[in-house]
């Protein structure tokens, strides 16, 4: 029962900080209340017993990738005029419109969902089935997401060099 | 560790709201970074649903997917800040309404 | 010595091959003696190889090599002489000559005289291949060169573009009948796999019986090319237009040679016709219908080109006539007499268009017999024997036209009528012509009288006009013998009387003014036929209603390319369909990714209509 109560708390510690991080208008406020709701969602892996998959989204996804998110942030340094841009673009009259598609999204959504019945499983999956899933039926998706994170290190290399590069700002930025 | 009597609709609940507000977010952001984050909850609320479902046929496959999904996400936040660093210096701003030079 | 007759239609050929890339940067001259060199000396070759026939008539085959060879056709370039192919190379190196030496003193001032000559000559090559031809491809080569040269000639001046206009309506018009009889030479191929003239007449003799319907078909073809070539009805409106053309052109291509081609033709291929009566019947119908029709035309002309072009038309009209009822021989003879009279006749009309600036028509003349003598008595001679006044040469060839299609079992008597008609008109309006340009009042001066260069064609083809009936033509050999029987002798009687009325009416009306005819032109049916035959009886009016506009009318439809507004109608569409979505190329991501969601929602409602049970 206590694990129930931790699950909807959960839930709705995920939810409200994903909104909060969608309305921020300066990036730091918005890039910890995501991190608060990715953790929270760390939890309910916790509780519908996917221990290993709770531990990567914490250690990768809130530690990682929010790191780099910071990082760019604070390279930017985008300061008090960007949050009074962001306010500005966060009129009712620009989300009115997507709020409207979204909806009718979510109520489809609502709707496939309603006839999912069962609860999810007593027992929870090990590391260990994992790992040998991984490397069992799996190993040819593997092998193509380290190819992928590869790819994704020599694109960001590439993208991030030149700004890095200060002559390289200055000959462009003269063009 | 015992697994827990959750519906899993409610999971699934929570998965598709995610979901909706990762993708209001991604309409109504101008700031490319707000959008990178909207693809991340988006990502995430994905990895919740498999996670849950491989969790409801007490398999291993969703966590490996949701790997995968981390694996992706990954790759696109690296190129994509990579991308933000590059559109921050050629427009000397971050908004994604600027960026139009490829409009037909 | 008959081995060596190729060269009578290389040396004009080669002349004016010569005239032609010189480009006019030869003295005039030496152009002239070219042009009419090589003529004279193709007539010289001409003579020496007549009497060479003479002496021993047997025709005569020359294959020079085989023009071509696809499965078992092989057309030769070869020639086949007898007495028909003489007596028309005869008319066309001599009178052609003539018209040469003629040409150099009217064209004197021209600039373009090295082209006129460089044409000319190439008319005569062409039209000796015509006529030299052993098989009826290489026929219809010089056929063909014959209509290229009278297309050419008849623009000479194409600067004005009404000459253009005449030479394009030359060209066209003989171009449906060219048709026609190459439908003709297929239809003659296929049957009877040759196209070589003696041997297919006798292969034709040996297939068909007489009255079958594919010598009959065959045979109409034929027509059709010989009546486009030699102006009858229904194709002879191109033939007053060609007077646009230089009048010895006129006098050689539109009067003695050319036109007589689709006589020629149908005298050459007379085997053929022999076993299409039907053919045969039409032939004469057609030559005498026009005969009737040109020559009520002829009579109201004020153009004196125009007068004789009619005049032409109608005489060939007999020469038809005489092919259809079978009188062969006195055929070509017409042709061979009109040849000289006519070309005497253009050429005296030229000797006065020379010498009164260019004008054209007969009432401004006037009076010209005593300052133009050489050209008077050449108009009298010619318009004699064109009216066939006993003892010229006409006479005696138009008179056994006459005879021969009187006896004619059947409408003999009928076309009989209808020629003595003709013959009457032709007398009215010969002498009309002399009367009004040579007697009256002088109405404009001649600047000059002909020199000798005029003078001497005129003179030999006045001599040949009235003796020429005399001749012997050597085509005996070639028709098959006429009947020899003599109709009635008051039917000879008749016939000789009735040109000299036409002389004794023409004189009343236009010279001694006895005979009043105001009140019947005057009248309202006399003004409504005066203008309806000077009109030419309206042919060219309801051609022009029935084909040229219509086709005008089409082509001016077919010009905006209607089948294309189909494609243009899809291209519009694409383009149109384009320039939406470019404008919902936005750029803005944020409508990109909207308009996905959109069509994510409208997508997975549609599953859900279609498929409940897949989600």
């Amino acid at each position: 029962m206590l694990e129930i109560t931790l699950f909807y708390i959960a839930a709705t510690i995920a939810l409200v900080a994903t909104v909060l991080a969608m309305t921020r208008a300066n990036a730091i406020h918005a890039l910890i209340y995501l991190i608060v709701s990715l953790l929270a969602v760390a939890v309910i892996f916790f509780l519908i017993g996917a221990p290993f998959a709770a531990a990567l989204e914490i250690v990768i996804y809130a530690g990682a990738i929010m790191v780099l998110f910071v990082f760019v942030i604070m390279m930017l340094n985008l300061g008090e005029k960007g949050d009074q841009q962001e306010r500005h673009w966060l009129q009712p009259k620009i989300w009115i419109g997507p709020a409207l598609l979204v909806t009718l999204l979510f109520i489809e959504l609502l709707y496939v969902i309603a006839r999912v019945e069962g609860p999810v499983s007593v027992t929870s999956v090990s590391a260990k089935e994992v790992g040998l899933s991984l490397f069992g039926p799996y190993v040819l998706a593997v092998e193509i997401a380290s190819m992928l994170l590869l790819a994704g290190l020599v694109g960001s290399f590439h993208l991030g060099r030149r700004y890095l590069d200060r002559d390289g700002i200055e000959k462009e930025g003269e063009q | 560790m015992e697994g827990l009597n959750v519906p899993l609709n409610h999971i699934l609940l929570v998965s598709s709201l995610l979901f909706a507000i990762g993708m209001l977010g991604l309409m109504i952001r101008r700031n490319i970074i707000f959008i990178l984050m909207s693809l991340e909850v988006m990502l995430n609320s994905a990895a919740l649903a498999f996670v849950a479902a491989g969790a409801h046929w007490g398999q291993p496959d969703g966590q490996v997917v949701f790997m995968l999904i981390l694996t992706v996400a990954a790759a696109e936040v690296a190129v994509g800040l990579g991308l933000v660093l590059q559109v921050q210096k050629r427009f000397k701003t971050l908004d994604m309404d600027h960026a139009n030079r490829m409009r037909g | 010595m008959l081995e060596l007759i190729w060269l009578i239609p290389l040396i004009p050929l080669c002349s004016s091959l010569l005239l032609m890339l010189t480009a006019g940067r030869l003295p005039r001259l030496l152009i002239g003696y070219l042009g009419v060199g090589s003529v004279g000396i193709a007539a010289l070759l001409t003579l020496a190889a007549g009497i060479h026939f003479m002496a021993n008539p047997e025709p005569f085959e020359l294959t020079l090599w085989t023009w071509m060879q696809v499965g078992n056709f092989a057309p030769g370039v070869a020639f086949y002489f007898d007495g028909l192919t003489l007596v028309m190379m005869s008319v066309i190196t001599g009178v052609g000559f003539l018209i040469h030496l003629f040409s150099t003193e009217f064209m004197e001032k021209d600039t373009s005289y090295a082209r006129y000559f460089a044409y000319l000559n190439m008319f005569v090559a062409a039209m000796l291949i015509l006529v030299m031809a052993d098989n009826l491809l290489l026929l219809y080569l010089g056929w063909e060169g014959v209509g290229v040269c009278s297309y050419l000639l008849v623009g000479f001046w194409y600067q004005n573009s009404a000459n253009g206009q005449s030479a394009r309506k030359a060209f066209i018009v003989t171009r449906i009948g060219d048709t026609a009889m190459a439908l003709g030479l297929f239809l003659l191929f296929t049957e009877l796999g040759t196209l070589d003239i003696q041997g297919m007449v006798a292969m034709a003799n040996e297939t068909w019986q007489v009255g079958d319907s594919i010598p009959l078909i065959a045979c109409l073809l034929l027509l059709g090319g010989a009546v486009g070539k030699s102006a009858q009805l229904p194709l002879h409106t191109w033939l007053p237009d060609a007077m646009a053309g230089p009048t010895p052109v006129s006098a050689l291509i539109h009067a003695a040679t050319m036109v007589t081609a689709g006589v020629y033709l149908i005298a050459r291929t007379h085997g053929l016709f022999l076993l299409a009566p039907t053919a045969m019947m039409v032939v004469a119908i057609i030559g005498i219908a026009t005969s009737l029709m040109a020559a009520f035309t002829a009579l109201m002309q004020s153009d004196i080109k125009r007068i004789l072009a009619y005049s032409t038309i109608s005489q060939i009209g007999y020469m038809f006539l005489a092919l259809g009822v079978g009188a062969w021989t006195a055929g070509i003879f017409h042709l061979m007499t009109h040849a000289f009279f006519k070309a005497l006749l253009f050429l005296g009309s030229g000797a006065i268009i020379h010498c009164l600036h260019h004008e054209h028509n007969i009432f401004k003349m006037g009076g010209l017999r005593r300052k133009m003598p050489v050209t008077f008595w050449s108009f009298m001679i010619g318009s004699a024997a064109l009216a066939a006044l006993p003892m010229t040469s006409g006479f005696f060839s138009k008179d056994q036209i006459l005879l021969e299609a009187y006896q004619l079992p059947g409408m003999g008597p009928w076309l009989w009528l209808g020629g003595l008609l003709g013959a009457l008109l032709t007398a009215i309006y010969s002498f009309r012509l002399v009367f009004v340009v040579f007697f009256g009042k002088a109405n404009t001066e001649p600047d000059r009288d002909t020199g000798w260069r005029m003078a001497v064609p005129l003179t030999v083809l006045c001599a040949l006009s009235l003796i020429g009936g005399y001749f012997i033509i050597p085509v005996e050999a070639v028709f098959p013998a006429a009947s020899g029987e003599h109709p009635a002798h008051w039917v000879e009687y008749v016939s000789i009387s009735v040109p000299l009325i036409g002389l004794l009416l023409a004189y009343l009306i236009f010279h001694s003014r006895q005979l009043r005819v105001d009140g019947l032109v005057g009248s309202r049916v006399g003004q409504l036929l005066r203008r309806f035959w000077f009109s030419g009886w309206g042919i060219d009016w309801l051609y022009d209603r029935l084909f040229v506009r219509p086709y005008y009318e089409l082509s001016g439809m077919l010009k905006s390319e209607p089948v294309d507004v189909i494609y243009g109608l899809i291209v519009a569409i694409n383009q149109t369909l384009n320039q939406w979505l470019s404008e919902a190329q936005t750029g803005r991501m944020r409508w990109y990714i909207a308009s996905m969601v959109f069509g994510l929602v409208v997508l997975i409602s549609l599953a859900l209509q279609i498929s409940p049970e897949v989600l």
